[in-house]
């Protein structure tokens, strides 16, 4: 069982102050393997809090990100998944799922996390799964209207990864999880 | 020399010592006391060790007793121990004299009278262990309840008139006292009588009290001046056996109120202001202050406080003030039902007065000692008074007043005195809008030097981000701001160079944070606090202006879209806020942004407002936020790799445009084209030209599907992917990666999808064959990812085949 967790388009402080405090009680260090985030945290204090919850920290570069060394695109590999990483903004249109599926191939990854339209998706297609944990503070968003602070974490174990989603609505924390299973043959 | 002298005391202890132990043990012969002795005693072998005398009792022994316990405390007549030295010899005399008081009541159960011991003891030689002797007689007189309680202490206390050496004096006033406190005739002991009543017993501990204050205070004035010190260390080992005193009133049954505000405490404050001796004034103040109850306390404010001017200047009267009003803070906060008492007494306004009379009264006395006796007045005040702004205020305003005049930044415990005092309505209140009220607050602030007063700042927005307060309206923003505007603008005299450049940074952002805690749900009120805002932060300055604008400008962009759920057909096209007067707003902020060289921002900002526009259906609003979008991009945007991303953002955001018409559709698409295929890198130019393909499709229902130029982005690319390949083979020799072939199949195969007439299977299978051939040829570069990419797209094309239905049947001719 190793737990990833997935967040980003934070967007503090230019569009939010903190973390809602729910989430940042529930995020406590050392129960979490690794830390993926599409990007816009925006400040490097966020990204210390974050290396502070996880040392194992994988960035990509939002628009709005203070450092520009962050990369593109990122891949890794944990257990028997690839995972891919980008913000998205660079996929025109953007949230548009067909072009993403495209990048996914790109990259040759099994789960390609991806933000910026600060709204939780996670879709199966035929080339693998695309998630996107949406915003974890609710930032506003020119795409999405009433943003829902949200994250995702992910169980993976072995060819299994569940997917739970964590989403702030009206002042209470709701979660859901989805089951993929990757078949065993693929690249 | 020191250690001489301690070597000499040490050698004089032990030499009374075994004087002391020589005599006692002839004494205890006397006594007969090998059955009697207690457990533990250092001479017990030695008695033991002689054969038991059975002698009659006669007066032989007692003469004997009498005689060789006078001799034993003679020791106590040195003047050459120090009162730690002493102290050894008196406890000594203390545990023996025990014993002897146990004879003595030994001898009168066998008929010897009391009176008549009385009278023996006063034979002895000199007037010390006479004293003493007598005191222990005393003691067994009492019990016997053959005088009145109330005769023999009054006689015993003024008999120890008799030694006026100090620290003798002081050890056997202190002998009386111990042996005397449970016999005094208080209210329910069996030695209160028709002759003897607490008022006795009050008085005969007060008149020992004074006469063992007025011993201590002599020894200040013994000896040489260069010893002052060393007697002052020597007082303050003694002091305990002062304060005792006032310990046991305490104690006293039959003191209650009444009797503590009528005699005990006016005779004690008389005796502390009588004795002008800074040592026992502070210690015996405080004494008092620890020793009776709060409640008494509060009875007796006035008359208490009213002794602090009249005490000696050089007296530490702040922390005895501090001491008061912390013992009455705990006394408030102990329970609910006492602080009717509080205002009754008017105790902030008694507390109050003095302080400032104190420091009134004294003009030297450092900025440090009156800001911390107001620190503890306010601690005081927020605990008992706390729904009492008016009392705090006061407390700042008297602050102020102390501050006035004094130069800044020179003191540094000061200035931590003074953050304190900020700090604790903070703390108390937990509401920055309470603080707010305070109307001297500002005031103090403005008394600190800067980096103190941003320091301050930061713990204000600390207090509201940690207890998630919001400001809702413009004046108390107004006021906030007005509180911190050393972090938001530069204040006079002080660059900005000064600080760490990380330090700025968090201050900053800190700042930024707040911003988003300014918010109410009524647009007006929330137009007025942005206008607030904006205001204070355009004050800033170059540096400030990347890190406070951008929340601002989300901010007027969430109130836009509060305004459209209300609108709708151009309603509320008039009236304070509208979107069109929002959306000005927002052009001329970000427009200082741009001119101080924060160009990709501002870009970002006016593509964010730009889509903003859009959803309100303002096309000429939207198209000026992309002509300013477009202009910063031209003229300010050098960097390569920032103009990828910022053209992939206008083409973006172009992309989901509605509002145009097709004329400014075409002129920006032109434009967003144009730039895309002027990007300095050959495969970012593809990647940016067939990205602008979409602003020619956008899939919802009136959507622009125009196929053919569609067609021509992606020929477009295609030739530039050539392009690339071939600059790749005459560069390095060998062709790059197929990677951009591929993804330009991909997004053949997207519009193909969607239905664009003008891409046919044909072309698809051309561009496949296209592909198979530049990989196979001798000059390309084999690329595992760009391999594995190619054979991903393939598998999808197999699937979708295999989907059946429409997508199938679309698919049919295109071969793998």
């Amino acid at each position: 069982m190793v737990l990833v967790l997935a967040l980003g388009d934070l967007h503090i402080p230019h569009r939010a102050p903190d973390l809602p405090a729910k989430f940042k009680s529930m995020l406590v260090p050392g129960k979490i393997q690794h830390i993926i985030s599409p990007g816009n945290l925006c400040i490097k204090e966020v990204h210390d809090y974050l290396k502070s919850l996880c040392p194992d920290l994988h960035i990509t570069r939002g628009e709005y990100d203070e450092d520009a060394r962050y990369p593109e695109t990122k891949t890794l590999t944990i257990g028997q998944f690839k995972l891919g990483l980008c913000h998205g903004h660079q996929v025109i249109p953007w949230g548009d799922l067909d072009s993403l599926a495209m990048l996914q191939r790109q990259l040759d990854v099994d789960i390609l996390v991806t933000g910026h339209t600060h709204q939780f998706k996670a879709y199966k297609h035929e080339g693998g799964v695309v998630i996107n944990p949406g915003s974890a503070t609710g930032a506003y968003s020119s795409i999405t209207y009433d943003v829902n602070p949200s994250f995702v974490l992910m169980d993976i174990d072995g060819l299994r990864v569940v997917v739970y989603v964590y989403e702030l609505i009206d002042g209470e924390v709701k979660v859901d999880k989805i089951d993929f299973k990757k078949t065993a043959t693929t690249h | 020399m020191l250690s001489d002298g301690v070597e000499d005391e040490e050698k004089w202890l032990a030499e009374g010592i075994a004087g002391f132990q020589q005599n006692a043990f002839c004494m205890h012969r006397a006594l007969l006391l090998p059955l009697l002795i207690l457990p533990g005693s250092p001479l017990l072998i030695n008695v033991l060790s002689i054969p038991l005398q059975q002698k009659p009792q006669d007066s032989n022994n007692l003469r004997d007793a009498l005689k060789y316990s006078a001799q034993m405390l003679s020791e106590l007549r040195t003047s050459r121990l120090s009162p730690h030295k002493y102290y050894e010899l008196y406890m000594r005399s203390f545990d023996e004299l025990r014993r002897l008081e146990m004879f003595f009541k030994e001898e009168t159960k066998r008929g010897c009278s009391i009176v008549d011991l009385y009278e023996l003891v006063q034979h002895a030689g000199n007037i010390l262990p006479r004293l003493y002797l007598l005191c222990t007689v005393g003691s067994v007189y009492i019990k016997s309840k053959e005088a009145p309680a109330k005769d023999v202490l009054k006689d015993l206390v003024e008999m120890c008139r008799g030694v006026q050496h100090p620290v003798r004096g002081l050890f056997l006033r202190s002998y009386l006292s111990q042996i005397s406190r449970d016999k005094l005739p208080d209210i329910g002991s069996e030695y209160e009588g028709d002759v003897g009543t607490v008022m006795d017993a009050v008085e005969f501990v007060l008149q020992n009290f004074t006469e063992m204050n007025k011993l201590w205070v002599r020894m200040q004035h013994q000896g040489p001046a260069r010893e002052k010190e060393k007697r002052e260390k020597e007082r303050s080992e003694l002091r305990d056996l002062v304060g005792k005193n006032l310990h046991v009133l305490s104690q006293v049954e039959g003191v209650d109120l009444e009797m503590y505000k009528e005699t005990v405490l006016p005779r004690v404050l008389e005796q502390v202001v009588n004795c002008k001796d800074e040592l026992a004034q502070y210690y015996l103040m405080d004494c008092i202050i620890q020793v009776f109850p709060d409640e008494y306390h509060l009875q007796t404010l006035e008359t208490l406080l009213g002794a602090c001017p009249q005490l000696q200047s050089s007296v530490d009267i702040k922390t005895v003030l501090s001491q008061l009003m912390e013992r009455l803070s705990n006394y408030a906060s102990s329970s609910s039902e006492v602080l009717p008492e509080f205002l009754q007494v008017e105790a902030f306004s008694k507390l109050s007065g003095a302080i400032g009379k104190v420091i009134e009264a004294q003009p030297e006395m450092p900025v440090v000692g009156a800001i911390s006796l107001y620190v503890s007045l306010l601690t005081f005040t927020l605990r008992v008074h706390p729904d009492r702004l008016d009392y705090v205020d006061q407390v700042l305003g008297a602050c102020v007043k102390k501050l006035s005049g004094k130069a800044k930044a020179e003191d540094s415990k000061a200035t931590k005195q003074v953050v304190a005092l900020l700090s604790a309505p903070l703390e108390k209140y937990n509401d920055i809008v309470t603080a707010l009220k305070l109307t001297n607050y500002p005031r103090v602030m403005d008394h600190l030097d800067h980096v103190t007063n941003k320091v301050m700042a930061v713990v204000i927005i600390q207090s509201i981000m940690k207890n998630n307060t919001y400001i809702t309206t413009a004046n108390r923003v107004e006021a906030l701001f007005e509180l911190i505007k050393g972090l938001i603008k530069d204040m006079d005299g002080t660059p900005i160079e000064e600080l760490d450049e990380e330090d700025f940074k968090e201050e900053q952002n800190s700042v930024a944070r707040l911003i988003h805690m300014l918010v109410n749900e009524d647009h007006e009120e929330m137009m007025k606090i942005i206008t607030t805002v904006r205001r204070h932060i355009l004050q800033g300055g170059p540096k400030r202006l990347p890190f406070t604008i951008p929340p601002l400008i989300f901010s007027a962009l969430k109130l836009v879209r509060g305004l459209q759920g209300q609108e709708g057909d151009g309603v509320g096209e008039e009236g304070p806020v509208t979107s069109k007067k929002i959306f000005q707003l927002l052009h001329q902020t970000i427009e200082t942004l741009s001119s101080v060289s924060s160009p990709e921002l501002a870009l970002r900002l006016f593509l964010q407002c730009a889509e903003a526009a859009n959803d309100c259906d303002l096309e000429p609003v939207a198209y000026e936020f992309f002509t300013q979008a477009f202009i910063l991009y031209e003229e300010e945007v050098a960097d390569s790799k920032a103009q990828v991303t910022a053209i992939h953002l206008i083409i973006g955001t172009l992309q989901r445009m509605t509002v145009f018409g097709v004329e400014n559709r075409d002129t920006l698409t032109h434009k967003a084209t144009g730039y895309s295929a002027k990007l300095l890198k050959k495969p970012d130019q593809c990647r940016a030209v067939y990205a602008c393909s979409h602003l020619f499709w956008v899939d919802e229902q009136d959507g622009i599907k125009d196929g053919e130029r569609v067609l021509l982005c992606l020929k477009r690319a295609l030739r530039i992917a050539n392009a690339a390949q071939q600059m790749a083979n005459v560069m390095r020799g060998s062709g790059g990666p197929v990677t951009l072939f591929v993804e330009i199949l991909n997004k053949y195969l997207y519009f193909f999808e969607k239905g664009n007439p003008h891409i046919t299977s044909n072309i698809i299978q051309g561009l496949i064959e296209l592909i198979a051939t530049e990989m196979q040829s001798d000059s390309s570069t084999h690329d595992p990812l760009a391999d594995a990419f190619l054979a991903s797209t393939m598998r999808y094309i197999q699937f979708q085949k295999q989907k059946g239905g429409l997508m199938g049947e679309k698919y049919e001719p295109i071969k793998v």
